[in-house]
């Protein structure tokens, strides 16, 4: 069995940590445990969010505190959902009947270097290569989305072809402009809106990464298979409208 | 019926009790940053407790009122007149149609609470009326509300605008220019138990994952040195200035679910406290986490205040805070009861 760790996270969320890196089979583990946290939909369990390697549990106390008779609400928590996680890791994915990956992999259209991806020089510079081959490279990847944060949408993409990690910039942007694509160190995201930023802007796509009058607010979400595909402006422009 | 802000003040939202259930999209909670305040504010209006409310930052807005209303201002001692009538905190208070509600500086505390009966009505985004101002999520595109906003206010089904209402027991005053004016409640909160006055109580902090990773003094000092709120501080976190504390040795991390209370210590030594507008996942170490019934204390602190932190356990923290909503829940039963007379 695969070791775990419960952490409180506060007095009203608990962490259920897996693994302490970023790799792909761990990141399965976390999102396939955060659906079935959220299919036994237990009492008092107000939001289930995964990430890399950890799944987070926010709970109401108030409404913990009636069951847990002499016992905190953390520990009643902690209980509930330890030994849930312990089966979870016992039986594999699969033993528990929870299916992830479901959503249908996208294809997200990127419009690369120029004004669109004004840091894809550097990024290639640092790769020792072309910057038609950093676009190449970037847009042959298969990536799957790890978990959401930061902000509401946006995606930390596992997947990232070794050659072309760079590291962040010394000095971040005020600015970085809604749907850039960047490359931080060994991860590579897309910011939903404007929003300051300190990773490499490779490209930008027109798809809106995030709207809450969607049935779907986020375009992408945990689990999900993504590949982009290299456009240019004039593309860019249309998908935009 | 709605309200036109004429000048908007420092920084004012609407806001209620938070967004659930949308961490795994990104989507954290916000709402009101000083959430007793808050749900008392509603409780004096006769409002559920979580309906939106304005919250008010630092200088107050001047607001225009086309009905009749009953208001309540809770939290932070704030300055309000309505036309030549002074507003007096803590109760309920019955304004007439047309009149401005002027509300000005605040004498203790950052963030004053301004409900109005029938509350605010603005079309929920992903189930909550808060303002994410950080994430531009919720209404008026996420913002802070700007000269000209007209605020639309929901109905309440009894007699509690009409004038002749008596419920309020209150005391009706008019002025010399024929304005019917105000009708106060001669009966208010003792807002002692839920407002620091002093701004000088401590904040219980339990220790974070990491606490043990700090280095001897700075264990020693988190929990007994004076913190100053930097002026970079807003919904989204407190950003505490002081002795610089030290990681030993430094520590990366990778990406995990952070909540309000999360104090999270940057490279640069001087820890952040996550607030209302906390984003859902962080990567900086997790030295501590302030009480959850505590939260609303620091909301209250400004830019330059200071801050002091008291070493607490989870059992501790917990305790405190079902012990509180025991006694707001019976508080705001007895403001409804009181309301129907």
């Amino acid at each position: 069995m695969n070791p775990f760790a419960l952490e409180p996270l506060g007095d009203s969320a608990l962490l259920i940590r897996l693994g302490d890196r970023i790799d792909a089979t761990t990141n399965r583990s976390a999102l396939a445990l955060a659906e079935l946290l959220r299919s036994a939909a237990l009492p008092g369990i107000r939001d289930i969010a995964p990430a890399y390697a950890s799944v987070c549990v926010h709970y109401d106390l108030a409404v913990l505190a009636k069951d847990a008779s002499t016992r905190s609400p953390y520990q009643l928590a902690a209980e509930w959902i330890g030994e849930m996680t312990a089966k979870f890791l016992e039986d594999g994915a699969a033993g528990t009947g929870v299916q992830i990956g479901e959503v249908p992999m996208l294809e997200v259209p990127v419009c690369y270097g120029g004004e669109f991806g004004p840091d894809l020089g550097d990024v290639a510079t640092h790769a020792g290569v072309d910057q038609r081959t950093v676009i190449d490279g970037h847009a042959s990847g298969d990536y799957r989305v790890a978990m959401l944060g930061f902000m509401p949408g946006f995606p930390y993409l596992l997947g990232l072809d070794e050659s072309l990690h760079a590291p962040r910039r010394a000095s971040p942007r005020t600015r970085v402009p809604a749907g850039s694509v960047a490359i931080g160190g060994a991860q590579t995201g897309i910011y939903p809106r404007e929003l300051p930023g300190g990773w490499q802007l490779i490209g930008r796509t027109p798809l809106a990464l995030f709207d809450p009058e969607r049935e779907r607010p986020a375009l992408l979400h945990p689990g999900q298979r993504v590949r982009f595909r290299a456009i240019d402006a004039d593309e860019f422009a249309a998908l935009k409208r | 019926m709605s309200v036109r802000v004429l000048s908007p003040g420092w920084l004012t939202s609407v806001q209620d009790s938070g967004r659930i259930g949308h961490a795994a999209i990104g989507v954290g909670r916000a709402g009101a940053m000083d959430d007793v305040a808050l749900r008392l504010a509603n409780a004096l209006v006769g409002n559920a407790e979580n309906a939106a409310a304005f919250e008010i930052t630092l200088r107050g807005p001047r607001l225009r009122f086309d009905s009749n209303a009953l208001i309540a201002l809770t939290g932070a001692a704030i300055d309000a007149r309505c036309e030549t009538q002074e507003i007096p905190p803590w109760r309920p208070v019955w304004i007439q149609a047309g009149s401005e509600l002027d509300l000005g500086s605040m004498r203790r505390g950052a963030r004053s609470y301004l409900a109005i009966a029938g509350g605010i009505d603005v079309a929920p985004v992903l189930g909550s009326c808060s303002t994410d101002i950080n994430a531009a999520l919720g209404p008026f595109g996420g913002r802070g509300l700007v000269a000209g906003d007209d605020v639309p206010i929901g109905t309440t089904a009894d007699d509690r605008l009409s004038p002749s209402w008596t419920a309020l027991g209150g005391r009706r005053t008019g002025d010399r220019d024929g304005h019917e004016g105000v009708v106060t409640a001669h009966w208010s909160l003792d807002p002692q138990p839920w407002f620091d006055a002093r701004g000088d109580l401590p904040v219980a902090l339990a220790r974070g994952s990491h606490f043990e990773n700090l280095d001897r003094s700075s264990r020693r000092t988190l929990f007994a040195s004076e913190f100053r709120v930097g002026n970079e501080s807003n919904r989204v976190g407190y950003r505490l200035e002081g002795a610089k504390l030290r990681l030993e040795p430094t520590l990366e991390l990778i990406s995990e679910g952070v909540a309000p209370g999360t104090m999270q210590l940057p490279p640069n030594g001087n820890p952040i406290v996550l607030m209302a507008e906390a984003p859902t996942t962080g990567g900086y170490p997790r030295i501590g986490m302030v009480a959850t019934v505590d939260l609303p204390r620091l909301a209250q602190r400004r830019p330059g205040d200071h801050v002091r932190f008291v070493e607490t356990s989870l059992a501790e923290a917990q305790t405190r805070y079902l012990q509180r909503e025991r006694a707001l829940a019976a508080l705001i039963h007895a403001i409804h009861e009181r309301l129907k007379r």
